[in-house]
């Protein structure tokens, strides 16, 4: 009964956390910024060590203000170094989080021998502990705190793109516009960054910093293939990473693995299958339509071919089957195929070895000649 | 006896270590400079996460721990993190920004799988895989070390025999394939060398460090010059430098792990070039401001005062009439 509830709390815990962090995955993605929330990801240890020096308790708010707070500091480093013009945005971004993620670790391995703060844990998370951290009010055990943070992590997170929809879509898609109508897209803009700073440090908690760009970018980029509609995609997402974590996570307990990890791998494993079934874009359609466009193109050529030459002396050779291959320079298995299609399609009649137009060939030649 | 054996022994150790971190600091630097050109700065951060499966499945498959064979499993994981963006980028709309994402997390995420599957299975060889996630600079030994040299000098090596196309490659690709350069390949081998710069310094700095060994040195010998040899060649020696000091300042105080400080001393040296470079560099570029303003200055008043002598001499000439 104890393990059932607990499995069954995990698999909430690892729900909410995956739909507070696809939220603002989705501006992340549309606003090519993704790798700013691996940069956050990783540069708030710092700040999270040195708010766990200062309140010697890990499930302290004051770590997930000091962790805010330099995540955002994190987007102001890269954007200065950036505006120095001397370093390209990639390298800003790859020359600030390591050195924030080093001050973290020296940090952690220098002063914190008698404290249970493990990189470890920073870094990877376990979800499987999340559950047996309970919030304590008055000496009653009211519910994971991990369940809280991301539950209250989630309904800010919609809150915010409700209040600011019309601000975020226009500073997303055009900030520029934004600016000139007086939108403050600087404003919009830090205020995402907090909002990812505060949902990354709640998650990593549960999943790790690392994983929790996989919970970031993973759902919205997946949702960003099936949908060109903004208010779809924040849907979708959150739908696709419920469904990641939820299969993700009785996985690695039928498997007795990593959770975090295997919801990442599941993660990859959707966005691929997405993206090879989804229709119009997956790639199995995009194949298709290859093929159909090329078949479409031999008939239309075939028809074109016999057209031109319809009525003409040198009819009688040009429309022989066994020529076309010379005539039209195609492979004669290719020419063959060409041929059956065409005749099921009633674009030509066969009569013996020749070729001839039907109304509808003949008139899908003159289509395709004016245009 | 006992003490000077200990000494020598310890300082034995710290040669190791040393050597092995100014050897990776030089490869990664240099090698690191055609991603940082090419803004391919976190590609590297991709591919030294995605390197963890790898790791894991190498391990698996030989049960060894062997540096080479690990190092081998680790290259073809990264060749397919970078095929996997490189795939979602051109089949799909995502950007490349959002595909180096998927790819680093999962990846990363796959590679936990395999360690904690490997860890379930009691393999008591096992122990010490993890150090490729935070690197353990403190534990190279003389053949990781030698394995860094070998497989680093070689793609060195070819970076020098392809030197004039890569150049090309970096700066106008769209020239070198006009003039009949296999531009692929070239950006196959390209790869292929930072992939190989990545993998072999795992071990020492971790995954997550390691993007910052490849463009931190970069980013710092760029300030200092505007021609690839030279940028080359100083990336290399910060990055060795770097290597050393970091390495000796983490011995010389206990319970400070090697590579963060590797990684901020690198840091310190492009903040330091930033601000003090010649040409480019912050200071430089103020001091030169001030001047500018200053000559401007001068040019406006002395214009000023021209025009407004010339307007007197035309009013005067106006009165006249």
């Amino acid at each position: 009964m104890i393990t059932e509830n607990i499995n069954l709390l995990t698999a909430i815990i690892a729900i909410v956390t995956a739909s507070a962090c696809a939220l603002p995955g989705v501006f992340l993605v549309l606003r090519r910024m993704t790798l700013m929330s691996d940069a956050i990801s990783h540069a708030i240890l710092p700040g999270i060590v040195l708010a766990f020096f200062l309140t010697h308790s890990v499930s302290s708010p004051l770590l997930i203000v000091a962790a805010t707070a330099t995540g955002i500091l994190t987007v102001v480093f890269v954007e200065l170094l950036q505006k120095t013009k001397l370093v390209k945005e990639d390298a800003a971004i790859g020359l600030t989080f390591p050195a924030l993620f080093s001050i973290g670790v020296i940090l952690i391995s220098r002063y914190s021998k008698n404290i249970h703060l493990d990189i470890d844990a920073v870094l990877l998370g376990e979800l499987a502990y999340a559950p047996l951290n309970q919030l304590d009010i008055n000496g009653r055990e009211i519910g994971p705190v991990a369940l809280y943070v991301m539950g209250f992590m989630f309904v800010l997170n919609v809150t915010f793109i409700l209040v600011f929809y019309k601000e975020l879509k226009l500073v997303t898609f055009d900030a520029s516009l934004a600016a000139t109508l007086g939108f403050a897209p600087t404003l919009i803009h830090y205020g995402l960054m907090a909002l990812v700073s505060m949902t990354t440090v709640g998650a990593f908690d549960a999943v790790g910093s690392i994983l929790v760009v996989a919970l970031i970018v993973g759902p919205p980029a997946t949702a960003y293939l099936m949908t060109d509609s903004l208010t779809r995609m924040l849907i979708l997402s959150v739908i696709i990473g419920s469904i990641n974590a939820l299969s993700g996570y009785w996985l690695s307990i039928f498997l007795n693995v990593s959770i975090a990890g295997t919801i990442a791998s599941v993660t990859l494993l959707v966005f691929v299958l997405v993206f090879l079934i989804v229709p119009n874009r997956g790639l199995v359609s995009i194949a298709r339509r290859h093929i159909r466009q090329k078949w479409e193109f031999a008939q239309t050529m075939l028809v074109i071919h016999l057209f031109n030459h319809e009525g003409l002396p040198e009819a009688q050779e040009e429309s022989e089957i066994a020529h076309l291959h010379e005539h039209l320079r195609w492979e004669p298995s290719f020419a063959l195929r060409v041929v059956k299609n065409a005749l099921n399609n009633r674009y030509v009649l066969q009569e013996a070895s020749q070729l001839m137009l039907t109304e509808r060939g003949r008139a899908k030649a003159q289509r395709a000649l004016v245009q | 006896m006992l003490d000077f054996f200990f000494l020598t022994r310890f300082d034995y150790t710290l040669m190791v270590v040393s050597i092995g971190a100014a050897l990776l600091g030089a490869i990664s630097g240099a090698l690191g400079t055609y991603a940082v050109l090419r803004r391919q700065s976190l590609l590297g951060d991709t591919i030294s996460h995605a390197a963890l499966p790898g790791i894991a499945i190498a391990f698996m498959l030989t049960g060894s721990k062997t540096p080479l064979i690990l190092v081998l499993g680790a290259a073809i994981a990264g060749w397919i993190a970078t095929l996997f963006v490189v795939g979602i980028v051109r089949l799909t709309r995502i950007k490349y920004d959002s595909a180096l994402g998927i790819v680093l997390s999962t990846f990363f995420g796959f590679g936990l799988v395999l360690l904690s599957w490997i860890q379930h299975q009691g393999n008591a060889n096992q122990a010490g895989l993890d150090t490729f996630i935070f690197g353990q600079a403190a534990t190279l030994l003389q053949r990781d070390v030698l394995t860094i040299g070998i497989l680093g000098g070689l793609a060195l090596l070819i970076t020098s025999i392809l030197w004039k196309e890569l150049k090309l490659l970096v700066f106008d690709e769209g020239f070198a394939a006009s003039i009949g350069l296999p531009t692929r390949l070239l950006d196959i081998v390209l790869t292929s060398l930072l992939v190989i710069a990545i993998v072999i310094g795992l071990q020492a700095v971790g995954a997550v460090l390691m993007s910052a060994m490849l463009v931190a040195p970069a980013v710092a010998a760029r300030q200092w010059t505007n021609r690839l040899n030279l940028m080359v060649i100083l990336a290399g020696c910060f990055g060795a430098f770097s290597g050393v000091v970091g390495t000796f300042i983490s011995s010389s105080a206990t319970a400070i792990p090697t590579g963060p400080t590797i990684i901020l001393c690198v840091t310190f040296m492009v903040v330091f070039s930033m601000a003090l470079a010649p040409n480019r560099g912050l200071l430089w570029n103020s001091i030169k401001q001030s001047r500018n303003r200053h000559s401007l200055k001068l040019a406006t008043s002395s214009l000023v005062k021209s025009t407004s002598v010339n307007n007197r001499i035309e009013e005067n000439d106006n009165r006249k009439y």
